[in-house]
């Protein structure tokens, strides 16, 4: 089997010292991220972009791929033990977790949401593996006018998760696409939006872009309230699980890492996606709904396999179509263009030690998450308790000093204090920062296979409705759009975020 | 006059607006070209105008609709975070990373309502040590550690 033979490649590279110990470091700031409420994945990652520069491509990868599924692990342990979800996607583990906690079973819901991580992850990689050659195969016979389409629907499909109206989500796009292509034309020459300067003529970087939308607006908009956060309890006993336990949450564990991974490969998907739409199910199907939100434990063990199979399969769509399909993919894009590596379907065959290395490091991962999760969690909950006044400084201090070493100027460290500004201004206004990142990203790469779609049709817009699978994508998209709208679903998104908001 | 059913889709469709218009009048000078073959001024003219189109439509939209007000803004928070951000640019080169470290915790400190001064003191001082160890000598960082050495 071809398969077997490329996961072969994948962990030879995965499993060389230095690569496990990145594997490693990914883990556990993904866990200590996850944990602590208040930076996220995007923040994390822009952080250690600049630390990526001197690292193999690979190890660099890894490493910021570990903090991504990492935060799904740490998110539910803030989740069920302060009711307060470390990451969005563990929002919805906070409704059963937390009372499952309060109930005096905080260990069977901690075990149970590893666990379920750990096999929804097992099977994702897989899933990542399988899915991801016949994909880029696929995706290698696109020309610009199909990828043009398909970036259109990648990027309408990042609204499905936005708060607020439809419409302002689609601005915030635009938006981001106009901040993408600020700098040097690469066909002529001529720097745009440079105001003279020098700067800005390399492009706005997304570093500053991410840590000041994602990093510095939250902890502003943290410091603003005045909240307190309680511990339920600082000893965590008895992880085992029950028979009973076992038995009940076994089906919600596959059923969550099947609809986390379908939804994971979705545009707009991934981990917040997948928890939402896992819990759902499982209070639908479940004979005794009435025991949601009163610590049922199939509402931990199906959102929790549903996040960690979303957070997975949501690489497929970037190695394989080198779309990014939500605000973590952004910034891997980022990663990878550092590198000089171009995200897309020839990644697989340029690359295949990277690519595989890359997915084999996802399962090698998720094993060292159960153990730093299960047996270490006494060290997790004692970083709870470290005051929020303690930590924002030090976070703000190591993306300061991040950011300071992207191009050794004080310039960048300005720049990104100003999108943390704008960062609050959205948050005041109800503006979702992840399309603009998503549209930030893609920019560039939209505007020149729009150039080269219209080159090679001598003008003809109508080349993106005559080529089949461009119009297919466009109608997707244009179904996507209509899907959103219809009020039905609006309600439904509202309430979910209302839900979210509680 | 009447009141904005939605304030804040109402001022966010202002920005909108503004930023495109800004993109316009700011890219007028770039050409545009043809469709087949565009010069650097007409994708950006695309998104401009597609900018101000939605903002439009979101602000005029907002007269009508309902929701809720614009949160007020605390500007002790966004003034001393994004302050101590500012100033740690600014000296970093000059004062070094010592100094500057003690002096963007401490300040960004303050933006919380639970400020101590003496737990500040100690936590940027424990911060410079550490940022100076894993930074300037671990990573190599091009930057000097004490005033008057960069």
């Amino acid at each position: 089997m071809d398969l077997f033979s490329h996961l072969a490649v994948g962990f030879g590279v995965a499993l060389t010292p230095i690569n496990l110990m990145y594997a490693l470091i990914g883990c556990l700031l993904g866990t200590l991220i996850g944990v602590l409420p208040g930076i996220g994945p995007v923040a994390t990652i822009a952080m250690l972009l600049p630390t990526t520069y001197a690292l193999e491509p690979v190890s660099a990868l890894i490493m910021l791929a570990g903090i991504y599924y990492g935060a799904q692990y740490g998110g539910s342990t803030t989740a069920i033990l302060v009711n307060m979800p470390g990451e969005t996607s563990s929002v919805v583990t906070c409704l059963d977790g937390y009372k499952m906690a309060l109930k005096g079973q905080a260990g069977q819901a901690l075990a149970i949401a590893a666990l379920g991580s750990f096999f929804a992850g097992t099977v994702s990689t897989i899933f990542v593996a399988a899915f991801s050659p016949p994909l880029s195969a696929l995706a290698l016979k696109f020309g610009p006018a199909e990828y043009f389409s398909l970036m259109c629907l990648g990027l309408i499909g990042s609204v499905v998760l936005a708060r607020g109206s439809l419409l302002k989500a689609i601005a915030m796009i635009i938006l981001g696409l106009l901040m993408g292509i600020v700098g040097t034309d690469v066909n002529s020459g001529v720097a745009r939006f440079d105001f003279g300067v020098p700067e800005l003529s390399d492009g706005i970087g997304i570093v500053s872009v991410a840590m000041g939308l994602f990093g510095f607006a939250e902890i502003i908009v943290n410091l603003e309230s005045t909240e307190v956060r309680e511990l339920v309890s600082r000893k965590v006993s008895g992880l085992m699980l029950s028979w009973a336990q076992i038995k009940a949450a076994a089906p919600a564990v596959l059923r969550g890492t099947g609809i986390g991974s379908v939804l994971g490969l979705l545009p707009g998907g991934g981990a917040m996606l997948a928890s939402f739409a896992s819990y759902a199910v499982e209070k639908k199907i479940s004979k005794h709904p009435e025991e949601f939100g009163r610590g049922a434990i199939q509402g931990v063990a199906g959102p929790e396999s549903a996040n960690n199979a979303g957070a997975q399969t949501s690489f497929i769509p970037l190695l394989t179509l080198g779309i990014p399909e939500n605000a973590v993919m952004a910034m891997m894009v980022g990663a990878m263009t550092i590198h000089n590596i171009q995200p897309g379907p020839q990644v697989i065959t340029s690359n295949p030690q990277l690519f595989w290395g890359l997915i084999a490091s996802m399962w090698v991962g998720n094993a060292m998450l159960v153990v730093l999760n299960l047996p270490l969690i006494g060290i997790w909950i004692r970083l709870l308790t470290v005051p929020y006044r303690l930590l924002y400084p030090a976070i703000l201090l190591f993306c300061s000093i991040g950011v300071y070493t992207v191009n050794n100027t004080s310039f960048d460290v300005m720049q990104t204090a100003a999108f943390g500004f704008l960062g609050v201004l959205f948050v005041k206004l109800e503006m979702e920062p992840a399309p603009l990142l998503l549209g930030f990203v893609l920019g560039p790469m939209m505007e020149e296979n729009l150039r080269r779609a219209l080159l090679l049709s001598r003008g003809d817009p109508t080349v993106f409705m005559t080529r089949p699978i461009s119009a297919g994508l466009l109608i997707a998209a244009a179904l996507l759009i209509v899907i959103i709208a219809l009020p039905n679903i609006r309600n439904k998104r509202e309430e979910a975020f209302a839900e979210e908001g509680a | 006059m009447k009141r904005i059913g939605h304030p804040k889709d109402f001022w966010s469709g202002m920005l909108f607006m503004g930023i495109g218009a800004f993109a316009l009048i700011a890219g007028a000078k770039y050409t545009i070209g043809a469709a087949a073959r565009m010069g650097p001024g007409y994708f950006p003219r695309i998104l401009g105008i597609l900018m101000v189109l939605l903002g439009a439509v979101l602000a005029f939209r907002s007269l009508r609709s309902k929701g809720e007000a614009v949160p007020p803004w605390k500007w002790r928070p966004t003034l001393l975070v994004l302050g101590s951000v500012v100033l740690f640019g600014a000296i970093v080169k000059t004062l070094g990373m010592a100094v500057s470290t003690v002096i963007l915790i401490v300040v960004a400190s303050a933006a919380s309502h639970e400020f101590r001064w003496k737990e500040s003191l100690i936590a940027g001082v424990a911060l410079a040590v550490l940022a100076v160890g894993v930074f300037v000598i671990g990573l190599s960082l091009q930057l000097p550690i004490w005033p008057g050495q960069g």
